[in-house]
């Protein structure tokens, strides 16, 4: 048997950078240096654990949507040890929302064949965590998101949803799409034989019209969204910062309490 | 008068306060009607006609608890169908976001998540946002369909309205993906007796300086002189030292209390992402230097084995 894994990976502005809205309010990408969405490297990594421990024949392909530069995390993603690429790019796909995303990305996965899409929790720039389901809903699959524990067997995948007022085991036929957490395991660094191997592996670009798709179905003009304003927040005001010479808690506390939370 | 379906998260009929919050915003908008699902959802009726529910629509049936996700889609799109709503609110839970996701493709409508605010505009809601770990706030719509918004808890304050909050049977019909996913085994949560970390209104964190889960303690007897929930840094929860349920920031909850106190946590920018739009905001570090120290209302630079002792105990004496 065989068991093909897409993996859907984000291409994102450095949290740790200094992030900024272009003027047509999309994300300013010039300013900030790009990576792979940290929080897809757990989904890429449970794909290597499923692929290590199962019988079958297992290929896993990384996917992404975005600009050019975004093979960077197609490579890392390979390089940590996924099997091949493929990258959807469009210059009409700039300013895509998240219903037009869960559009291309649906697209490509139906067009590369799939028993299995394993996604992260969430982007670390949108952080909208709706890509999963959606995909679920236009794929016509099962649901299986947010596991902090992933298992697939005998064309069955199963794992733990630790939710707010349960945590929560969970059960599916393949094909289905799976979201993991950040607390499924520690993801891999790619390892100096891996990157060498992952200038090797294959990656496809695919565009629109590979898709079977318009241009009017995507980017800004496509987007069912409007971002109308965007406006960085003024720095709080500078507070008054003591140092503890004995008393620091009853100041605090003299300070809670002037604030009417004592 | 125009109609708002509210999605309502309760728990065997108890509301969670977010819903309440959502029935505030929705008032801004057009006349809320209450969506409830599952074991106990006709009970929910009397607190949502006090926060200004017109109607409250209910749907009892196993596969809300018993399946993942999909028979909510179902139950709600059978409700926009019948109340031809021009807005869908939900709460901005991981499920919520979910559930609203899919709708909102059903119905060929864009979506808006993690709302801070709400109001009416010309063209339809108007959204606020924050973004980049609070560092940026945007405002927006849908431009498409009936606009899906999911809504953070602590966007607005609970207010009573009285209204009429009469309740009717949904009428639905589930799709053939609805038992997709099964619920195998559920395992509740275990209450500590203390509020709800996303809804409280003072948050206690402990970070990777509070040196050990027994130290924990320390946070504890804090939140509880407030009557606060517990938080803590991934470093702490990472460490074992205390839940993840527990977390705050990019990958856990997401707060914004009316004041939120740090302990022995740095302040990255995954954690302040989290944190950041909580209205006050106090730290306690021994270090100078540390990035909190830039959002602080107040801080204390010293030792937190020693200030926050003497904090709680000057709070408790303040109390009498
Ligand atoms: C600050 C900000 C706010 C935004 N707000 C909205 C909004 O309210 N409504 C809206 O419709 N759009 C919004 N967008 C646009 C939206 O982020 C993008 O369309 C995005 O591709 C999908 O949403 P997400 O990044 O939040 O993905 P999430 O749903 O958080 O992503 C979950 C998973 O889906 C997969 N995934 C997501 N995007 C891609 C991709 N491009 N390629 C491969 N895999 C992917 C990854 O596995 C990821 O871990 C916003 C963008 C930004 C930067
Ligand atoms: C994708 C991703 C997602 C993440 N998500 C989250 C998230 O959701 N939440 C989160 O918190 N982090 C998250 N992180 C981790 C984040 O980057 C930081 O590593 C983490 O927040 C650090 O926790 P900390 O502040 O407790 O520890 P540290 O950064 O180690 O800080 C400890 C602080 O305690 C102080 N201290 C030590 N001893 C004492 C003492 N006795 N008294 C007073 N002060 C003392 C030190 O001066 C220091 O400032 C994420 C990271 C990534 C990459």
């Amino acid at each position: 048997m065989s068991l093909r894994i897409v993996v859907t990976v984000k291409y994102v502005p450095d949290a740790t950078g200094d992030r900024h809205f272009a003027d047509d309010l999309t994300v300013d990408r010039d300013d900030v240096d790009g990576l792979l969405s940290e929080l897809d490297e757990y989904a890429v990594e449970q794909a290597l654990q499923i692929s290590e421990n199962s019988d079958d024949d297992v290929e896993i392909t990384v996917l992404t949507v975005g600009p050019e530069d975004a093979k960077d995390a197609l490579r890392k993603a390979l390089s940590m040890g996924a099997d091949k690429a493929i990258h959807v790019e469009d210059d009409d796909l700039h300013g895509t929302d998240a219903i037009g995303t869960s559009l291309v990305l649906a697209k490509a996965i139906e067009k590369a064949g799939y028993d299995l899409v394993l996604c992260g929790m969430a982007s670390t720039d949108g952080v909208m965590g709706v890509v999963p389901a959606l995909l679920a809903e236009r794929l016509g699959v099962p649901q299986v998101t947010l596991l902090s524990e992933v298992a697939v067997q005998d064309g069955t995948v199963t794992g733990r949803r630790d939710g707010d007022a349960a945590s929560e085991q969970l059960q599916a036929s393949l094909p289905a799409v799976v979201s993991v957490t950040d607390q499924s395991g520690e993801a891999r660094y790619p390892s100096f034989k891996g990157i060498m191997a992952a200038k090797k592996k294959p990656v496809q670009s695919w565009d629109l019209s590979d898709l079977d798709l318009e241009a009017d179905e995507v980017g800004l003009a496509g987007a069912w969204t409007k971002v109308e304003a965007a406006t960085e927040r003024p720095a709080r005001s500078a507070g008054t910062i003591v140092k503890d010479e004995g008393e620091g808690g009853k100041q605090l506390a003299a300070f809670l309490a002037s604030q009417k939370f004592i | 008068m125009a109609e708002v379906l509210v999605y309502v998260d309760h728990a065997d009929g108890a509301v969670r306060k977010p819903t309440l919050e959502l029935l505030t915003l929705a008032r801004r908008i057009g006349e809320p009607v209450a969506v409830a699902l599952g074991n106990g959802a006709a009970d929910t009726a009397g607190v949502l006609a006090e926060h200004g529910a017109v109607k409250v629509l209910t749907h009892e049936a196993a596969e809300y608890a018993d399946y993942l996700v999909v028979p909510k889609v179902d139950a709600l799109q059978a409700a926009a169908a019948q109340v031809s709503p021009v807005a869908v609110l939900v709460p901005s839970s991981a499920e919520g976001k979910e559930i609203a996701a899919r709708l909102a493709l059903r119905l060929g409508s864009g979506i808006l998540t993690d709302a801070v605010d709400l109001e009416a505009g010309d063209e339809g809601p108007v959204a606020t946002q924050s973004v980049f770990a609070a560092a940026y706030t945007t405002r927006s719509r849908v431009s498409r369909g009936t606009p899906v918004i999911t809504v953070k808890p602590n966007s607005a304050a609970v207010e009573p309205a009285p209204a009429a909050g009469a309740v009717e049977a949904l009428s639905v019909t589930f799709s053939d993906k609805a038992r997709g996913t099964q619920v195998v085994s559920r395992t509740p949560r275990e209450s500590t007796g203390r509020p709800e970390l996303t809804e409280a209104a003072i948050v206690v964190s402990g970070g990777r300086g509070v040196n050990g889960a027994e130290n924990f303690a320390l946070i504890e007897a804090l939140a509880d002189s407030l009557g606060a929930a517990v938080g803590a840094s991934r470093a702490a929860v990472d460490a074992g030292w205390y839940p993840h349920t527990n977390q705050v920031g990019q990958t856990g909850k997401s707060v914004s209390p009316q004041l939120y106190i740090a302990s022995g946590i740095s302040g990255a920018i995954q954690h302040r992402a989290g944190m950041q739009t909580s209205k006050t905001i106090v730290a306690v570090n021994k270090d100078a230097e540390a990035p909190i120290f830039d959002l602080v209302d107040y801080g204390v630079v010293g030792d937190l084995f020693d200030v926050v002792p003497q904090l709680t105990e000057e709070i408790n004496t303040r109390k009498g």
